[in-house]
């Protein structure tokens, strides 16, 4: 055996301690499954890899009600790549679509997340075309009850859009059918939605024919509907088969930070799992916030794994726990769709040690982000003298370098508040520094990346303050 | 002995010139006792705890104080010894004291710190001459030789920072000054403005008259060959008589290694075996010369004073930069003193203006003052920086009592003024400019924006202060956009309070 199977079999066994015994028999059988599949172009780009990534198989992961082993790596239907046609309208790309599928399936991914909405409607279209070509047991199927607009709210208008569904995706079975983003609206919302046109009743009885294998919904928005909907299944009432919730390192601790509406997914993942449903995970890239990193992060992310991509942290996050059934990418180009099948063939779930540092890499995004500015100029001369582009310069260096102490506990706080302080006077005249902005907001109207400067400077300014009083 | 008193001289005179130097606040928290340690300043500040303990040491060892304490001191005997270098054939020789100049300067001290003119009397306050020397004509090369090195270092270095420091020419004046007067004096005749002018020098002195070790002659060995008294810096040691006035004895042991027969010892009084006669000589007074060159100071001073308030105005123009004008300092009815300062009154009374607090101060808020009742002391005003809420640097440096020690949390509940706003200058209120820059930087909150029109909230607000929540430590005023004199300034209060 050569040297290059050792090492896959030291990280397959390492894997598979940690995926448990259900992980154990779906990623025994995927390999057999997967024996002889072409993965040469994977490995060959990660011959020199420190990691195992894209040397095994496809993880797959078990769903406990339907039996169903679904790749770890789900194909988000939202961002399908585009084409201009004649007229010059933006159209799906049908054949890259279609090409894009046949890789996909090709190296393990079987589930496909649609709906009736994505792509000003034509989603489902599109993928009935692509999936169709293959055999109908070679994938699964995700789609949503998006009956969102108050006209689709009567019972008939949510089941006809329920029946186009199946129509357009060519098929006369649903795997997974959700009831889209509950928590919009509120609990008034899922009512009108769900409830009062007895339409829930409808899909559980459809579920109950076979023409829906697992029934779930995906949540944004008002925890009180999330809360209430695990509080059916508590009572039996319903009885969820999977949700869908956005996973990510940053939303695991701070996803009221990201947005007030919101709330930590690590609550949401631990009141699913602890019920037992498998979670499917959306947003893991935070809308593509995490395929980048700050210098500082970046140094981390380099040093530990040098061949992974950014992104590839990112997904490696929201595969890592074990309740999480597969995790979806809206895979537009054919790169991220191979980066993304190299990360997970085979995954390496996050070590404890990963996990903690990535908690503090959130910590760091959440508290600190870049602003954008190109030192365009465009703002300048400020009238009351400040140099913006050089503030953010130098508050960009800081936080690109990670030399940002983000609390007076920091082992090198000292040192981090020394270099910042100092590193400001000599960046910044102190006459032009950011505690002179007033705030006559001259500058936003010329700024091409609509960096609100005010805010931000003021923003630096009690970052600053913070330093000098020494109250951080 | 003498060795002893040398090394013990460097090091003290080395650290109290590196307080009045460093700006990094190292010093000032590390040796910051030193300054305490001064004389003039604990009586004024009423430190009982160093009061007794240099009351002892003098009583114990004689004016060693003067010898290894004192800045001004241990400068003028450095003064005094390169001055021997140059001129080896230059000697020392006893005069008799002039104790009626020595009395009657102590009493004009005495009368103008009584009488609360602390600023006038700081003229002959010896700490604070030195204080004033350094921060004057040595502290401006050290903040150059710093802010050379400061620009020439490695970007991703921080040993070195650019530092502000600027000094009024009156500063530079007294300070020079004061320089060339003591080193004058020094080079000519070793201790004699410790002898004859210093308040210090004088009430040692005639505390020193008790001490219980001191230097005596053996009367047995003593050949009367003069060579002690040509080696006595303080022109102490009557030779002929075989007698020491103790009064002007510094304790420096010069005199013991200068004696070939070993007939000078520095033992207890007690064990006086060898008589010596204490000497009360009254002669004419010899201090004509320097009493004139202290009137030409004085004059020069104040007549420089009032013109040379228009210090070197920074002008940076930078390009794509909008030029920015220099704050001018209001006119304000009522001064502002440092938080600690209790009220003007106990500020002009204990303040010697040995400059220790402006040297310290790292806000650029202190400067010594041009106006003429309060020369020299510090005055706190808000052009190049704010009196900052973290910082109380001031209050625990000054060695006189004329800024209390506060903790950060009593800087910030005191209030030494208060902030008036100026209606006719604020750009909210005349041009309609969206500012608020001073309500958002008060540290205590005391400013609220308020909405021109009441219909509108978010519209055009102008600053109304709660001049009671208002501690006076000019935030607004230094941040405030309008210049060069800003739209809201801070006057001072004649009595803080706490608030």
């Amino acid at each position: 055996m050569s040297p290059h199977n050792d090492s896959t079999i030291i990280s397959r066994r390492n894997f598979l301690r940690t995926l448990g015994a259900a992980g154990i028999s779906a990623s025994i059988l995927a390999c057999k499954r997967k024996a002889g599949i072409d993965t040469h172009e994977i490995s060959s780009s990660a011959s020199q890899s420190s990691s195992n990534a894209g040397t095994g198989p496809m993880t797959m992961r078990e769903n406990p009600s339907s039996g169903d082993r679904v790749s770890i790596l789900g194909y988000g239907c939202m961002r399908l790549p585009e084409t201009t046609n004649a007229s010059g309208e933006k159209i799906i790309d049908q054949e890259q679509v279609n090409h894009l599928t046949d890789y996909a399936i090709e190296h393990g991914i079987n589930y496909f997340d649609t709906s009736p909405v994505y792509c000003k409607g034509k989603s489902e279209h599109a993928m009935g075309i692509a999936l169709s070509r293959h055999p109908r047991n070679t994938y699964y199927i995700a789609t949503k009850l998006s009956n969102f607009a108050p006209a689709t709210w009567p019972r008939e208008e949510s089941i006809k859009m329920y029946r186009n569904s199946l129509k357009e995706l060519r098929t006369d079975y649903i795997d997974y059918l959700l009831l889209h983003a509950i928590g919009q609206g509120g609990m008034e919302s899922w009512n009108n939605r769900y409830i009062d046109n007895g339409i829930l009743d409808f899909l559980i009885a459809e579920r109950s024919k076979g023409k829906i294998r697992n029934l779930g919904f995906s949540y944004h928005g008002d925890i009180e509907v999330f809360d209430h909907l695990l509080e059916m299944h508590d009572k039996e009432e319903v009885k969820w088969d999977f949700a869908q919730i956005q996973l990510n390192y940053l939303d695991w601790h701070h996803a009221k930070e990201i947005n007030p509406r919101n709330t930590d997914a690590e609550y949401l993942y631990n009141e699913l799992h602890r019920r037992g449903i498998p979670a499917v995970i959306m947003e893991p890239l935070l809308g593509g916030r995490l395929a980048t990193a700050n210098d500082h992060v970046l140094e981390e992310f380099k040093r530990r794994r040098p061949d992974d991509s950014v992104a590839a942290w990112a997904f490696r996050f929201a595969g890592t726990p074990e309740g999480v059934l597969t995790v979806l990418s809206g895979m537009t180009y054919m790169e991220h769709l191979k980066d993304n099948i190299r990360t997970y063939s085979s995954l390496e779930p996050c070590t404890p040690d990963e996990l903690s540092m990535l908690s503090n890499a959130a910590d760091y995004i959440v508290k600190f982000p870049t602003v954008p500015c190109t030192a365009c100029q465009y703002c300048m001369p400020c009238p009351y003298g400040l140099d913006i582009p050089a503030i953010f310069a130098h508050y960009n260096k800081c936080i690109n370098e990670g030399r940002v102490p983000t609390s007076s506990q920091d082992p090198e706080y000292a040192t981090l508040r020394r270099a910042f302080l100092i590193g400001y006077d000599r960046a910044v005249p102190r006459l032009r520094q950011a505690n002179h902005c007033i705030g006559c907001n001259e500058c936003v109207k010329h700024c091409p990346q609509s960096i609100y400067i005010p805010g931000e400077m003021q923003k630096i300014d009690a970052y600053v303050e913070q330093l000098k009083q020494g109250t951080l | 002995m003498k060795f002893i008193r040398v090394i013990l001289a460097i090091i003290v005179l080395s650290a109290i010139t590196l307080l009045f130097l460093d700006f990094s606040g190292t010093a000032a928290s590390a040796w910051s006792f030193l300054a305490k340690w001064q004389l003039i300043p604990a009586i004024l500040s009423l430190n009982v705890a160093v009061m007794s303990g240099l009351l002892i040491a003098t009583l114990l060892l004689g004016r060693v104080y003067c010898s290894v304490i004192c800045p001004l001191g241990i400068m003028q005997d450095i003064v005094a010894w390169i001055s021997r270098r140059i001129h080896r054939r230059k000697h020392y020789s006893y005069s008799p004291a002039i104790s009626w100049l020595r009395i009657a300067m102590l009493s004009i001290f005495v009368i103008l710190i009584t009488l609360g003119m602390a600023s006038i009397a700081a003229f002959i306050e010896p700490y604070s001459e030195f204080g004033r020397i350094v921060t004057s004509l040595i502290k401006p090369l050290y903040v150059d030789a710093n802010n050379i090195l400061a620009a020439n270092e490695a970007a991703d270095s921080y040993r070195f920072y650019h530092v502000d420091y600027h000094v009024a020419l009156p500063m530079v004046i007294v300070g020079a000054t004061t320089f060339l007067i003591i080193a004058i004096l020094a080079w000519r005749g070793g201790r004699s403005y410790c002898n004859t002018i210093c308040p210090a020098g004088t009430i040692l002195g005639y505390l020193a008259q008790y001490s219980w070790l001191r230097p005596m002659i053996d009367h047995s060995k003593c050949v009367s060959c003069g060579a002690c008294a040509r080696k006595c810096k303080a022109s102490c040691i009557d030779a002929r008589h075989g007698a020491i006035d103790y009064t002007r004895c510094v304790s420096c042991m010069d005199c013991l290694d200068s004696c070939s027969k070993h007939a000078i010892i520095y033992a207890p009084r007690t064990s006086a075996r060898h008589h010596t006669h204490d000497h009360e000589g009254e002669t004419a007074p010899s201090g004509n010369s320097t009493d004139r060159s202290r009137r030409d100071f004085l004059t020069v001073g104040a007549l420089l004073a009032g013109s040379a308030a228009i210090s070197a105005q920074e002008k940076i123009f930078d390009g794509g930069l909008a030029p920015i004008t220099e704050k001018l300092k209001p006119n304000r009815r009522t001064r502002i003193t440092p938080p600690g300062s209790v009220s003007h009154r106990n500020f002009s009374s204990h303040c010697t203006a040995c400059q220790l607090c402006v040297t310290s101060c790292p806000n650029n808020v202190l400067r010594p003052s041009s106006d003429i009742s309060t020369f020299m002391q510090p005055e706190v005003s808000f052009e190049n920086g704010y009196c900052r809420p973290e910082c109380n640097t001031c209050s625990n440096v000054c060695p006189a009592g004329a800024i209390l020690p506060l903790t950060r949390e009593e800087r910030t509940t005191t209030q030494t003024g208060h902030a008036v706003w100026l209606r006719d200058a604020c750009i909210a209120a005349t041009k309609g400019v969206h500012c608020g820059n001073c309500a958002r930087h008060c540290p205590t909150g005391a400013i609220t924006m308020v909405p021109v029109d009441p219909d509108k909230p978010k519209g055009i607000a102008i600053p109304a202060v709660d001049t009671e929540r208002c501690i006076g430590c000019g935030a607004c005023e230094n941040l405030c956009p309008v210049r060069p004199y800003s739209a809201i300034y801070v006057e001072g209060h004649e009595v803080h309070r706490s608030i």
